[in-house]
């Protein structure tokens, strides 16, 4: 007979971006700790990001995630525009819109396939998923692939693409360009469908937390660059207040900073908050896939973030081909961007949540000061009080099935810690 | 992954690093299925749980090195691996994050975070070669993944991959490109700059700036006069050294040259 589990150990996360481990201590049926240890060494972008020119932003930025890279460009750019009080050309922000499809549709077809799925399916990985379900990694490969040829169209690579700009692109697609991504936009949108059917025949543990979801909110679509940033619990506010709402602190197990609203703690940010909070701005055909599969908002159990990442999925790529119908290139790529101080803040909804850039510029454009709070870093406490929940609920399984459990269940977040550990917060706290 | 026991095993580490390099082998969708048919991924954190012990055959080793515990970390990797590759800048010239070579480190933790006393990180950011010997050097920020296959494949043949030194402006060519640098009066780092992107900024309009790192022979203080010409101050120049190869010693003599003027 197998003994149950006193402690849960992982030395080296695996299928998560970036180095974590993570310590369960139970105590009979009593959950004692929980620490999910951030080690990946830091690499203090907010800190050398000063001194250097606006324009250099987005392209240091995207160094700090070769997942999301695209997220950090366009925070950057967002929180520029701001700062510099230039406004785009709405083409532009059309054009923007759909390079983040492409990132969302490289980053869930991924996460959904190649780093999730295989827990559901009891594989250690996407190779051994392949041997018993082919024609399922094809479709992840293909649908993946897609993603990142939109993103290699308009940026010129899949990861570190180089055409973002404040104040637009550099260069951008013609209609003709964009008009031969439809073909393979079609197939990847009933792909997605596809892949919504496919995770509603999971079996999915019985856990459900009260959450805070905290999630952009636009008038007129389902949230990428623009929006106020809402919850469930009434928080309203624009990009410029996060600062007021949120805070960090520093943990001595983690690289990465612990985020909390102010006064209530933990907070959920990524698909389940921006579904739940959004469903009414879905599609209607990923509205119907959604329910057709059971997921109707709110969504409590984060094990099902899956297949709302798949519904996200059904969204991108009909997002996708409306702006690849409705485009018209602007009449210049980008407009002239001229050097001045100011102060600009900006959120945009990364694959993984919402992403934060301040900076603080002088009279020539060069960056003062810069904040970066990414997604995983405003996850990493609701994913530890996940654990501490979810344990409890684990004390008398096996330690090995215990700790896959738990692996999962830190999966449910897609956590990118090369993100989080890279920005943590500028102001130091007295 | 498969466990068949005549198949070469490769390992994947990371350090510093963004993870996107590692990433360029889950972003070959079209090869993947056939890489993971022809060798055994023995160590891939990003992408399996399972994780087989060395030693390994081919070892790619993502990021820089930045904290003693990876400086000691490196030393077993190498042990553990035959061919041992290096793969993106951050790997072979120590990344964006050697910025805080310049810099006092100590401040740089200090504004970053709350309680510096549980921040354990070195001074330096450096490369793996400066720890261990490296096999071969693969270059890019990222890398091209066309290069990963190419160096796959080349280890398991038992030849040198076939990897250009040569410079973007050759690659400039061969697309036509208008130069951005003569035509346009846009400073670009393509002279100096080894080929591997496909000149990619110029064919968007822009000047490169240097993800590839110095090409052989970089000539970077003929560019710097020329950068001058186009009438870029000094700190401009220096920061356009200063990017995610600078600490490699050709573009970090350029800064520190600028610097001094």
């Amino acid at each position: 007979m197998r003994s149950a589990a006193k402690t849960i150990r992982v030395e080296t996360l695996a299928r998560v971006e970036g180095e974590g481990a993570l310590f369960i201590k139970l105590a009979g049926e009593r959950v004692a700790d929980v620490k999910l240890r951030i080690y990946e060494p830091p690499r203090f972008f907010e800190a050398f990001l000063r001194g250097r020119h606006f324009s250099e932003a987005p392209d240091i930025t995207a160094r700090i995630c070769g997942i999301c890279p695209i997220a950090y460009q366009m925070s950057a750019v967002h929180a520029m525009e701001r700062a510099l009080g230039v406004a785009i050309d709405p083409a532009v922000r059309l054009l923007r819109r759909l390079f983040y499809c492409g990132e969302w549709i490289e980053s869930h077809a991924l996460h959904v396939y190649m780093l999730h799925l295989p827990d559901f399916l009891g594989c250690q990985d996407v190779v051994e998923l392949a041997r018993d379900h082919k024609e399922v990694v094809e479709r992840a490969l293909r649908l993946k692939k897609i993603g990142n040829r939109i993103v290699t169209l308009m940026g010129g690579r899949e990861i570190h693409p180089i055409s973002a700009a404040v104040g637009g692109f550099y260069k951008v697609p013609s209609k003709p360009q964009l008009v031969e991504l439809v073909e393979d936009l079609e197939w990847a949108l009933e792909a997605s469908v596809d892949t919504v059917r496919l995770t509603s025949t999971l079996e999915y543990p019985d856990f459900e937390q009260d959450y805070e979801f905290v999630a952009l909110r636009h008038a007129g679509e389902y949230p990428f660059n623009e929006g106020r940033l809402v919850s469930n619990r009434g928080l309203d506010i624009d990009a410029a207040e996060y600062e007021d709402h949120f805070v960090e602190s520093h943990v001595k197990h983690s690289n990465a900073l612990h985020s909390a609203i102010r006064g209530r703690g933990s907070y959920l940010v990524g698909p389940l908050a921006r579904f739940n909070l959004n469903f009414d701005k879905l599609p209607l055909i990923a509205q119907q896939a959604a329910q057709a599969a059971g997921l109707h908002p709110p969504i409590k159990n984060p094990f099902r973030s899956i297949g709302v990442r798949a519904v996200e999925l059904v969204f991108a790529c009909a997002e996708a081909l409306r702006v690849v119908r409705e485009y018209e290139p602007p009449a210049v790529p980008r407009v002239p961007v001229t050097d001045r101080p100011g102060v600009g803040q900006a959120i945009t909804e990364a694959p993984r949540g919402i992403l934060y850039h301040r900076y603080a510029l002088d009279e020539k454009g060069m960056i003062l000061s810069a904040k970066i709070v990414p997604p995983t870093s405003q996850n990493q406490k609701r994913i530890e009080d996940d654990l501490r929940e979810y344990a409890a609920q684990l004390t008398t399984w096996p330690v090995e099935e215990a700790t896959w459990k738990c692996e999962q269940a830190i999966r449910n977040y897609d956590p990118c810690i090369s993100c989080a550990t890279h920005f943590l917060k500028l102001k130091i706290e007295r | 992954m498969s466990s068949e026991k005549c198949k070469p095993r490769i390992a994947v580490f990371k350090f510093a690093s963004c993870d996107g390099c590692q990433l360029s082998l889950l972003d070959a969708e079209d090869e993947l299925l056939g890489v993971a048919g022809a060798v055994e991924i023995a160590y891939f954190p990003e992408a399996s749980r399972r994780m087989l012990k060395g030693p390994y055959d081919i070892g790619l080793v993502e990021g820089s090195v930045t904290t003693h515990h990876d400086a000691e970390r490196i030393q077993e990797v190498r042990r553990q691996c035959k061919v041992l590759v290096s793969i993106g800048a951050c790997a072979t010239a120590g990344g964006i994050q050697a910025l805080r070579n310049w810099k006092d480190v100590d401040e740089f933790i200090r504004v970053v975070y709350a309680t510096p006393q549980f921040i354990s990180t070195l001074k330096l950011s450096t490369p793996i070669a400066e720890h261990v010997p490296v096999d071969f050097e693969l270059r890019g920020c990222p890398i091209n993944k066309g290069h990963l296959l190419e160096l796959i494949t080349a280890a398991l043949a038992g030849r040198k991959p076939n990897i250009p030194t040569y410079s973007v402006c050759i690659e400039c060519k061969r697309k036509a490109n208008v130069c951005v640098a003569v035509a346009g009066g846009v400073p670009c780092l393509g002279p100096v700059t080894q080929a591997g992107c496909g000149a990619l900024c110029p064919s968007f309009d822009r000047g490169c700036y240097g993800c590839y790192g110095p090409m052989e022979s970089a000539n970077t203080a003929a560019l710097t006069n020329q950068f001058r010409v186009l009438g870029a101050p000094d700190d401009g120049i220096a920061r356009s050294f200063r990017n995610f190869n600078a600490w490699s010693w050709q573009f970090r003599k350029a800064s520190e040259e600028c610097e001094r003027k």
